[in-house]
């Protein structure tokens, strides 16, 4: 037992005295712990709370709840497939079972030896150039049998990552469309030399000026957030960045903190200039793990440039420094306040609101949490001006969005344009054609039907966080939204009683139609279970878990018609289902192995 | 209930309604906290008292100047209209509660906390007649291992009450959620994940929060009878504070 001690903590001395013992980085510790050992073993567990003096069941509640932090031994190789809808129209599955198939193993499972395990995740921002994996907390995208294929090889060969062809490991931008953001050519600390001529006050005005709302999906004026923070009276005021990408179908921050870093870092030291903040946090999904060093180098660098640090361009008492968090796992972080609870270590569950972060964040100190786009769109206006960004748009929107465009079209890939661009005129961009559906913003957004491509990307019309989702005429419109209502329910924190019991529900509702055991009766339960979900859920993902469904039934009708195969109520439990263990385990697939399925409609 | 407030108050004090009666609040107070001074009663599980509200069962939703929130973290507000006992709003209720009897393993018939548990107690008065969903029945071993206490977790609600106590008046910490989503279980604070192996007593806090069966005293389940328990006499909603008869 004691050498199994001294293997713990020999990795954990130095990450917890490179985390100074604070349990606020609980989370970054147990991911470096993860990355050394393979997995949290349960006397790192031990050994983290003797430390850290916190009871181990704090750690073991934190540990499990993000979906990339493993308490039990994974397979040398994790390989986890992106399950969003745009993965699986790619073939994803087959790819996946094929993989399964190759090295021996179950979906969900470690195989015999230990070597590899294999399952699924949510989306990983990689729906431009899918199917995509994790392995290793490592994207290999562009997957094809061939690409399968090589990946069980080296698998198979125990190569190490390091090891691995690096066209393997190659991630594309995918810019078709640049406006005034991707098209500044924008020079680190030009921004920061046009704001500090000017007194903070004014920088403000400038931002309000600018009319920018919040890129991150709810829009809210950028200039009256920085304004509420910045006259909170505290100690110590926080910069947060949301780089929780964890919409599936949106991959424009993994662009702009790839390509375009010095934007994001300039805008929230702006952002610390006005709110008078020292620190700031960048909140990273861990499926961006591969970004990390990279963003630590610019970071680096700025800081040698004079940009970060104390006496920021000369300026006494401009003292501002960033530090990079990474999630694991959790798209509910993405969620101001659960993002908050976990950059302080915590679970990652939605606050009460009010009090709302712009007074009482972050160790509960006034926070600004923006969006990654949204602290570029900063970096723009600190450096044109407020009424030269208010000129771009429209009225009730000014500025550009980034589009993430993924699904059936030519060319998925980035596209900015200034707000009140038509449906229409993004999918003749991207080269869609037959288009039968969009989703805008992702799952917890709207989906939109032909009859509706001339509405406008705009905070009146439709609102968006990013994600364009495109479904020619070929999709089943039905299998989109059982995807998505599946997304949630893995993605709930599991807080309150409507969306975890919920979320579940409806995901068992969904497979029941799709199974064929579907009637009007069980139409009518679903659009009661989506009243109640919005009616009664602490959050916006409870409320939003309905979205998918409530929008495809309007609009695709005849999709979910399809599935009502029965006139009266049929239960959802299968006899001949039921014995396809028994099936398994006896080897048998006879027809004496088999019920006949009894069906009582009419 | 009568008409006017159980509670006098004087003029100036701030006032909200609910179900159409005056009630005071003082500052600081939620709704449901406003609501029990006055003896009213707002349907609740996760919800007590003597803790900091949690807001995660959503029982006690209540509709606040036409806006759906739970009544335990919504502060109350001067002339605010609350509407609590609607047909609306009992249907969500009950419908919240069905979800939280198929999400568990809930067999009241044998159950030696029945007659004293909020769960169930809260379902007569909701006249909640089925379950209505598919149940999960998910698998969730007993831990026997303690000398003077059971933990059932088939019978847990996540309410995180015993947590609550744990932490905030014992200063032990033996009970934490664990999981995500579905997956949410209450754990606890041992490397066994057994209740023998932490420092659990019966003095604590934590063992006399629990509203439903989950933390059970061992050989004393059924020295009151069942037909003579707390919710046998009167409903929960005529019932005051502490709910749970302590054994």
């Amino acid at each position: 037992m004691l050498s199994q001690d001294n293997t713990h903590s020999d990795y954990l001395d130095s990450i917890l005295s490179r985390h100074q013992h604070n349990t606020h980085n609980l989370l970054q510790m147990l991911r470096e712990a993860q990355e050394h050992y393979g997995y949290i073993h349960s006397e790192a567990i031990d050994y983290l709370a003797q430390q850290l003096q916190s009871p181990r069941s704090m750690i073991e509640g934190v540990a499990s709840f993000y979906s990339l932090l493993y308490l039990q031994p994974q397979g040398d190789y994790r390989v986890l497939f992106s399950d969003n809808i745009t993965d699986r129209m790619l073939g994803n599955i087959d790819l996946m079972e094929s993989m399964c198939g190759q090295l021996w193993v179950e979906v969900g499972k470690v195989s015999e030896d230990g070597l590899v395990s294999i399952n699924t995740t949510s989306c990983t921002g990689m729906c431009d150039q899918g199917p995509a994996v994790l392995i290793n907390n490592i994207a290999i995208n562009h997957l094809t049998q061939d690409r399968i294929n090589s990946l069980c090889e080296l698998i198979r060969e125990r190569v190490p990552l390091s090891g691995w062809p690096l066209e393997f490991f190659a991630i594309e931008d995918n810019i078709y469309k640049k406006d005034i953001l991707l098209d500044s050519n924008f020079k680190s600390g030009s921004a920061l030399a046009e704001v500090l001529k000017r007194s903070s006050e004014e920088t403000l005005q400038e931002i309000k000026t600018s009319k920018l709302r919040g890129r991150g999906g709810a829009g809210y004026l950028t200039g009256s957030k920085w304004e509420f923070c910045r006259i909170a009276v505290s100690e110590q005021h926080y910069v947060v960045c949301n780089a929780d990408e964890g919409e599936p179908g949106t991959f424009k921050d993994r662009v702009l903190l790839n390509t375009y870093a010095d934007m994001v870092f300039e805008g929230m030291t702006i952002c610390a200039h006005v709110i008078n903040a020292k620190k700031g946090f960048i909140y990273l999904r861990g499926e961006y793990r591969y970004l990390l060093d990279h963003l630590n180098a610019i970071l680096q660098r700025r800081r040698q440039q004079g940009l970060l640090g104390n006496n920021i361009f000369g300026h006494a008492n401009f003292n501002f420094d960033i530090e990079i968090h990474l999630g694991a796992g959790a798209y509910i972080c993405g969620e101001e306040s659960a993002l908050i609870e976990s950059l302080e270590g915590k679970r990652g569950t939605p606050r009460n609101r009010p009090p709302f972060p712009v007074t009482s964040g972050y160790l509960n100190q006034p926070t600004v949490v923006n969006n990654v786009e949204t602290f570029c769109a900063a970096s723009l206006i600190g450096l044109h001006g407020g009424a030269w960004y208010a000129d771009v748009g429209i009225e009730t929107s000014s500025g550009t969005k980034i589009l993430s465009v993924s699904g059936d079209c030519a060319r998925p890939g980035l596209y900015e344009y200034p707000f009140g661009v038509t449906v229409a005129q993004v999918l003749a961009d991207c080269g869609a054609k037959n288009t039968q559906a969009v989703q805008i913003s992702g799952p917890s957004g709207i989906c939109i039907a032909a009859n509706e491509f001339e509405r406008r990307i705009a905070f009146d019309d439709l609102p968006t966080a990013g994600a364009f989702m495109v479904f020619d005429e070929s999709r089943d419109m039905f299998e989109v939204a059982r995807n998505f209502v599946h997304f949630f329910k893995h993605e709930s924190c599991g807080f309150c009683t409507p969306c975890r019991v919920g979320t579940s529900l409806l995901s068992n509702m969904m497979n029941k139609l799709a199974n064929g055991h579907g009637s009007p009766y069980d139409f009518t339960e679903i659009e009661k279970l989506n009243v109640l979900l919005l009616s009664t859920s602490h959050c916006g993902l409870g409320h939003s878990a309905c979205n998918p469904v409530l929008d495809t039934i309007a609009k695709f009708r005849p999709a979910y018609d399809k599935r009502l195969t029965h006139k009266e109520y049929i239960p959802a439990f299968d006899l001949d289902y039921a014995l396809s263990q028994a099936r398994q385990m006896t080897g048998r697939d006879d027809t004496g192995a088999h019920l006949e399925r009894i069906h009582v409609s009419k | 209930m009568s008409q006017n407030n159980k509670t006098p108050h004087n003029k100036n004090q701030a006032t909200f309604i609910l179900d159409g009666k005056t009630i005071p609040f003082t500052e600081g107070q939620t709704i449901i906290q406003a609501a029990m001074a006055s003896g009213e009663y707002i349907p609740h599980l996760c919800f007590n008292p003597e803790f900091k509200p949690h807001g995660s069962c959503k029982i006690c939703t209540v509709t606040a100047n036409g806006r759906q929130t739970a009544s335990c973290t919504q502060q109350t507000q001067a002339d605010m209209v609350v509407e609590s006992n609607t047909k609306p709003i009992n249907d969500e209720r009950r419908a919240l509660l069905q979800m939280l009897f198929v999400e568990g393993n809930h067999f009241c018939p044998s159950c030696e906390k029945s007659g004293d548990c909020q769960l169930q107690a809260t379902a007569y008065e909701l006249n909640m007649m089925s379950p209505h969903f598919d149940h999960f029945s998910p698998d969730r071993p007993l831990d026997s291992s303690h000398a003077e206490y059971l933990l059932d977790y088939n019978r847990c609600i996540l309410c995180s009450l015993c947590a609550r106590a744990s932490s905030d008046v014992d200063g032990k910490n033996v009970f934490s959620l664990a999981g995500r989503g579905i997956k949410t279980h209450l754990i606890v604070n041992a490397k066994s994940g057994k209740l023998a192996d932490t420092d659990f007593t019966g003095d604590d806090k934590a063992a006399h929060v629990c509203p439903v069966g989950v933390i059970i005293k061992k050989r004393v389940g059924f020295a009151v009878p069942i037909g003579k328990r707390s919710f046998d006499e009167h409903p929960i909603s005529a019932t005051p504070h502490p709910k749970v008869r302590d054994v």
